[in-house]
Parts: structure tokens; sequence; C-alpha cells
């Protein structure tokens, strides 16, 4: 049941673009998306999409994981260019019935396409390649900056990467409550949807109380091993840009140079 | 009236690299009446097996007859079914949710379809059966000990009317007198109702002085199926598969090694203690 | 002075209705003394409720004498600059495997203490490495805790622990959740701490089987001291230890039937092989 459901879907394998450093993933994948949105021409997407070809074939993920990640906005993608292909005026190139498809629509829904495609494989990369841990990592150091405006980063990325973890014990406690329920002659499939609502009452109740023990045992147990907040904290996994992540940010102002310049030229 | 499983697998991430057979091929025969130990170590697929008798899981292979229907046919009514056959989870505490014991134990019959009076005559029969004091009815079962909360959680499902009882750990987290409490009023239960009780453990030396039969269950097998005296002979395969017979069977063969002529079957402490007395006394 | 030292130590509560009005004072724990050596392994016995647990967090700071002093290495646990210097020196170690694991991968769970000390990076690589080497989780460092079994996810915590380079390692119910097989992992890892890196070890449990090899048992029963001494003496009131909710091994058991049939046997036996030796055959 619930148990299929998986968060953070990084993928365990040995490469170039696993060892980088988080901070060079996240502002990488930041700089991606915005230059494709930068310009509009084909010899742009020509170079976007050759980039992100690169990129993927370094990170060894096969490439059906990347379009996994798709399956759950394909609808959403289906709308965007539905909606850009018959409701942009211009040019007609067929029409039937009440619809017209233009040529400005068809170049607009096509590129829209190619844009959404990309920013999902885009992003998909980075939590592929990422684990979720070393991306609140990353956060964190990037946004350190913000502290001096007294935003709790620490406290924040803290909260996450705990949330991370223990968001698979929730489901599978979740699982288990509502089996034994069933077993109590529950029933959480039938009914319209107030009768579904007061059947989520067995389970929701003891899965607050459990979620707050367990909150509760564990401020116990992090107090126990002397947590005190990020003050005087050291990193045992501390972020340090290596060469590889030098030469990473060099390779992504390349690709932006190459991409701005077309935009301008052509 | 009883449970036929007929050839069950059941098989994980079907398919898949990942796929991993938690049941495989198995065949019992749960008559009526009787009191089984279910044993096996973490992971051996005893609580998958149990999930089986009841419908929450279905078989990837093979069929489930209780009452000599398949309860996999369209029609079945799995509802009737899982209230014959009643499963008691882990920790089952864990799932109380009312506001008082009494309520929470209306729960299992209020979702039967039943009169609001048989319903709480119902209730009220299940918390005496299971030796809830009386004083506790109306308290929030969270105020409750341990124990108590146990109980409740027990009783929960016995005001089912279930013909039988799974129990999936029933002591796990109690103290020895809590442990022996649940144990002797389960037993009880068993005696004074006729009910067919199995008791999933992973400790033999809680279920061996209560069950009839024990099954043995190891890599989603079933390794023994047997009387416990019998099961306990093969105290030396089973220790390989990471289970142990109970302490006095060590103690038996290992006085027989000394060359003291003992019967080695004895399974309880009194019984060691008649036959060490009668060879020594 | 012990490690260790509780004098005349009391914990007590104010229990409140829903509406916030005091119900009552609960006495958790009643004027507890105790004075633990360095290097001893210590145990501490009692039912569910009998207080050992409520006993256990005071050694941690967790919570404070409402009465009486406790001292850790010396340090008052009430005065409030030495609260993470005693967290450092005296680990805690707690029951639900589930609920203590911070980290997401092995290695930076056991990591979390030495990073909240600011130990420097690399000396939490070298401190990670030997605790978990000391409790044979090594070769997993890089997993994920949730694929974990929960006699190793212990054993992880205790690595945890360990890292701190503590004096001594509290441990509340540590088995209480696991298998057997679980229970034996954890208990022998905590043995090896105790034998080989001397660390003090109080271990908190009601299974009678893990504390055998202790230096000293202390039986608690509401919040207070009941019994004190070593395994042998508190296994030879096996009807003192009856009446307290508690059990004692099957091997004591058998010993002490025995006994009350006639036979002559020494008063807390153990093991198996010294009842074999006792029976003289």
């Amino acid at each position: 049941m619930l148990r299929d459901i998986t968060l953070g879907q990084y993928y365990q394998t040995e490469s170039v673009v696993h060892k980088l450093d988080p901070r060079v993933k996240l502002g990488g994948t930041l700089l991606y998306i915005i230059s494709l949105f930068l310009f509009e021409n084909i010899w742009g997407y020509l170079v976007a999409g050759l980039f992100l070809a690169l990129v993927v074939k370094l990170s060894k993920v096969p490439f059906r994981f990347m379009v996994r990640g798709m399956k759950t906005i394909v609808f959403l993608l289906l709308i965007t260019v539905v909606f850009n292909l018959f409701l942009t005026p211009g040019e007609v190139l067929i029409s039937f019935w009440k619809l017209k498809i233009t040529k400005e629509g068809l170049w607009i829904a096509i590129s829209m396409a190619i844009r959404l495609s990309m920013l999902i494989i885009g992003s998909s990369v980075m939590t592929l390649t990422t684990t979720p841990n070393n991306l609140t990592d990353g956060m964190e150091k990037m946004m350190s900056p913000l502290k001096v405006f007294k935003v709790p980063v620490h406290e924040v990325a803290m909260m996450m990467s705990i949330a991370l973890r223990f968001i698979p014990i929730l489901l599978e406690e979740t699982d288990k409550i509502m089996k034994a329920q069933i077993a109590r002659g529950a029933d959480f499939e039938s009914g319209n949807l107030l009768k579904r609502a007061k059947a989520l009452v067995p389970l929701l109740v003891p899965l607050f109380i459990s979620a707050f023990r367990r909150a509760n045992d564990l401020a116990m147990a992090m107090e126990a091993r002397c947590y005190r907040g990020g003050e005087g904290r050291t990193k045992m996994k501390p972020l340090v840009y290596k060469r590889e992540d030098k030469l990473a940010y060099l390779v992504i102002a390349g690709y932006l140079v190459v991409k701005i310049a077309i935009g301008i030229v052509l | 009236m009883a449970i036929i499983l007929d050839h069950i697998s059941y098989i994980y991430e079907k398919d898949t690299p990942m796929e991993h057979r938690a049941l495989d091929d198995i065949c019992l025969t749960i008559p009526d009446g009787q009191f089984i130990g279910i044993i096996g170590h973490t992971g051996s697929g005893k609580s998958t097996l149990v999930q089986h008798l009841n419908g929450l899981m279905e078989a990837s292979e093979g069929h489930v007859y209780y009452n000599g229907e398949d309860i996999y046919d369209k029609d079945y009514d799995m509802k009737k079914l899982r209230s014959n056959v009643g499963l008691v989870f882990q920790y089952p505490e864990h799932q109380l949710f009312e506001i008082d014991v009494f309520t929470d134990v209306c729960f299992g019959p209020k979702n039967l379809g039943l009169e609001k009076k048989e319903v709480e005559l119902r209730a009220y029969e299940a918390l005496k059966q299971v030796g809830l004091p009386d004083e506790y009815f109306y308290q929030s079962p969270f105020e409750l000990s341990g124990g108590q909360k146990r109980r409740v959680a027990i009783a929960g499902v016995m005001a089912m009317k279930p013909k039988v009882l799974i129990l999936d750990e029933p002591t796990a987290g109690l103290d020895p007198k809590g442990r022996e409490e649940i144990l002797d009023m389960i037993k009880r239960l068993q005696k004074e109702t006729g009910l067919t009780v199995i008791l999933v453990s992973h400790s033999m030396d809680d279920v061996a002085e209560y069950v009839d039969r024990i099954i043995v269950m190891n890599k989603g097998r079933v390794m023994y199926d047997d009387t416990p005296k019998e099961v306990f002979k093969n105290y030396k395969e089973l220790e390989e598969v990471g289970l142990s017979a109970p302490q006095v069977t060590y103690i038996m063969h290992a006085l027989k090694d000394k060359g003291l002529n003992v019967n080695t079957t004895a399974t309880t402490i009194e019984e060691a203690a008649e036959e060490i007395w009668k060879k020594l006394g | 002075m012990g490690i260790i030292k509780a004098d005349d130590v009391t914990f007590e509560y104010i229990r409140r209705d829903e509406e916030g009005n005091v119900e009552g004072i609960t006495t958790a724990v009643d004027h507890v003394s105790l004075d633990i050596k360095k290097g001893q392994f210590i145990a501490i016995l009692g039912h569910n409720g009998s207080g050992k647990s409520t006993l256990a967090k005071h050694m941690n700071a967790i919570l404070y004498p409402t009465e009486g002093t406790l001292w850790v290495d010396g340090m008052d646990t009430k005065a409030e600059e030495h609260v993470w210097d005693i967290r450092q020196r005296a680990g805690m170690v707690f029951q639900n495997p589930d609920n203590q694991i911070i980290g997401q991968v092995v290695e930076e769970d056991v990591g979390f203490g030495p990073e909240n000390m600011g130990i420097p990076t690399k000396e939490i690589w070298e401190r990670v490495e030997e605790s978990l080497r000391a409790v044979g989780m090594y070769e997993f460092r890089k997993h994920s805790p949730n694929k974990l079994s929960g006699g190793q996810k212990q054993r992880v915590s205790i690595a945890g622990v360990l890292a701190m380079h503590p004096q001594c390692i509290v441990l509340d119910e540590p088995t209480a959740m696991l298998d057997p097989n679980g229970r034996k992992e954890v208990i022998r890892a905590i043995r090896g701490l105790n034998d080989v890196e001397g660390i003090t070890v109080i271990l908190i449990t009601h299974y009678m089987e893990e504390i055998i090899y202790a230096d000293k048992v202390f039986v608690m029963d509401q919040g207070a001291i009941a019994m004190e001494g070593t395994p042998r003496e508190i296994f030879s009131q096996v009807e003192k230890l009856k009446s307290l909710r508690l059990d004692v091994p099957q091997v004591t058991m058998l010993a002490y039937e025995l006994k009350k049939k006639g036979m002559n046997l020494p008063d807390g036996i153990l093991i198996t092989k010294e009842l074999i030796d006792a029976l003289r055959i």
C-alpha cells in the first residue's frame, strides 16, 4: 500500500556527478533552469539539450529513471501544450471544427514542451545524484549568509533532515495502523467524502500520538547526545570545494556563455 | 470449520531484481479449537503468514479457504471473514484512539453493523473476558498502564466474537509478570470459549507451555509443524536457524550427555524437575 | 566517590487532570542511594513502572532530583554549567531503536554526538570508525538505518554514544523491543565495552538472562531499591523476585524446584553448567 511511495529518489552509483559538491549541483540546476527560459530559438534548445545529455551520461543514471519523474507531471505538460497549441492567435495552419492550430501556437507548444521536459530532467539529475541529506547540507551552507538576518538556517536544515529520516518510518506505521483497523472492520474505501473523512479518525489519532511520542523520544535522545543547536557544532562531512567542483562551475559558466551568445547572435 | 492454506506464496516486488519470496509454498490446515504457536525470527515470514489468514494480504500464488470457501472469490465477504478471524497486531495499544476504553472496544462490533445494544453488550463481555476491572471502562485508554492497554486492544478484537484469534507477539515489551498474565489470560479465553488461538512469537520459552502445536517458520517456509515435544527434539537444527528451544531442553540434553538417563522431551520446568527428581531424588 | 553516586535521590512529579487541577503527587524515585565504581557492570532490574527508567534519566541530567543529589564523575547534575560535561561522560541509550537514530546514514548518526561537542572533523572520522568497529557495525557504515535489524540499530546507537568517549554508558531497556537474536547481539556488544574498553555499564532491563554477568544488581520497586547484591545473591531469592513481578532464568527456577523437592543444591544457580556440576553426576 503506502510503502510503495518512495521519497527522495536518490540513485546509488559512482559517478563524477554524484561526487560533486551539492552546492554546485543546486546552483548549476538553478542556472540551467534560468537559461532554458532566457532565449527562444531552436539552436539554443539544441545546446541546452546537448549539455543535459552530457550531464546525464556522466551521471551514469539510466535514462528511464530520469523520465520516471516526468510521469507525475505529464498531465500538466499536456495541458500547457494543448492550451498553447490551440489558443495562440496568429497565422492559421490547420483548422477543424472550432479549433485552429496556428504557426505561432505550434512553435510555442513545441518550445514549452522542450523547456518543461528539460527542466524536469535537469532537476531529476540533481535529486537522483544527491542524497537528500547532502542536499540539505548544501542548502544550509548556501543559505548561511541569511543567518545575519536571524533566519534559523541550521534549525530548518536539521528539521528537514529529521523529516526525511522519519517519513519512511511514519509511512510504515500508517500502513500498520490501517491494517489493524481494517482487521477491526474499519472501511477506508467506500462511502461519500464525509464518511471517508470520518473513517480516517481511527487512523489519524493513533498516528499523531505516535508521531508526538517519537518526537519526544528523539528530542530527548538528541539532548542526551549533547545537541544544543548549531552554535559551536563541527561537521563530520564539511562542504569543501574540490578541483572537480571548480571545474564544474567553469563548465556551467561555459555553457551559459554559449547559450547566451546564441540567443543574442541568432 | 477450518482455515486451509493451499500452496500459498507471497512475493514482494515481483519481476524486479528485488524479488523476494516472503512466503514460499505454504500448506497448512488450522482446525477448530487448537492452540497454535507460530515461531520464527524476524523476517521468517510469520507475520506475513498470519495476515493471509484474514485476507489482509493476498497471496501471489495459491488459495486460502475458510469453512470450505475460497476467500479470493470475487463476491466473498471479506468483512465477515475479518470478524471471524480476529487479528491482534504487535503493540496493539498503538491503535487505540477513542476517548474512553469502552467506546474504543465498541469500534469493532459497530463496524459489523450491529445494533447499539448488541455492540455494547459485546464490548462489555469482551472487557470482562480480558479481565479489565470495571473502574477503567470510562477512562481514557492512554492513561492505562502498558499491560492494561494491551488488554483493551485485545478486547477490541474479541468484541467482534471471532472464531479464530491471532495474536502477533502479544507479550512484546511487557515485564515478566505482565507476559505471564497476558498469556494466562489468553489460555483461559481459549479454554472457556473453545476459540482457535494462534500465537505468533519469536520466543520458544513463551509458547512452549501453552500451545498444543508449534509451527516453525524459516525463510518463508514451514520448517516444523508438530507438538512442542517433537519440535524441540530438533533443538540443534533450530539453533542453526537462529532459534532456540527452551532452556530446559538444553539442560535435559546436557544431563543426558553426562550419562544421566533422563527423558529429554521435557518442555516445562515442572516436567523437567519431575524427571530429574525421579532419576536422582 | 564512584563515577555515579546517588545520595537519597527522590523524584516527584505532580499529576494533573485535564483541566490542570492537581490530582496528586507521584513519587517515581523514592530515596535512592547508590555508588557505582568505575569499570563496573551494573544491572538495574524492575518491572514496568518501578521507577528504573526515571532513575536512569537522572544519570544523564535529563531529569534532576527533587530531593537529594546525584553526582556524575563528581559533578552535581543540578549545576547547570556541568550539564554538557555530564551528558558527554555518561552517555545514554534508549529503548526504541527508531526514535534515537538521527542520521540517515549509519556513520553520520555515529558522528552526531562528536559534531555537537565541536570535535574537529578529522577526529570525528577516527572516533566514528573506532566506535563502529567496537560494536561490530563498521561494514554497515554506509547503510541507511531504516534497512537494519533492531539489534543492529541498537548497536549503532551504542556506537553513537561511544563516539562521545564517555566513561559510563546508561542503557535504558535497550533490548525490550528486540527479538532473541537482537538481544543477544546487543548484550554481547555491551559486555565487550565493559570487558575490553573498561567502560562502566549501567544496564536497565527486565530480562533476567541479561544480568547474569553483572558485577552488581539493584532491583527496584515503587521507586525504591528493593534488593541489592550480586546476581547470585539476587537469584537465590526466587520468591521475593516473583513478588516484585520478576522472573528468574529457567535453570535457576529448575534448581529451585529441585531444591523444594528436597535435593541438596546451592542457592542462586545461574547457568546450566553450574546445575550439572551441582547435581554431581
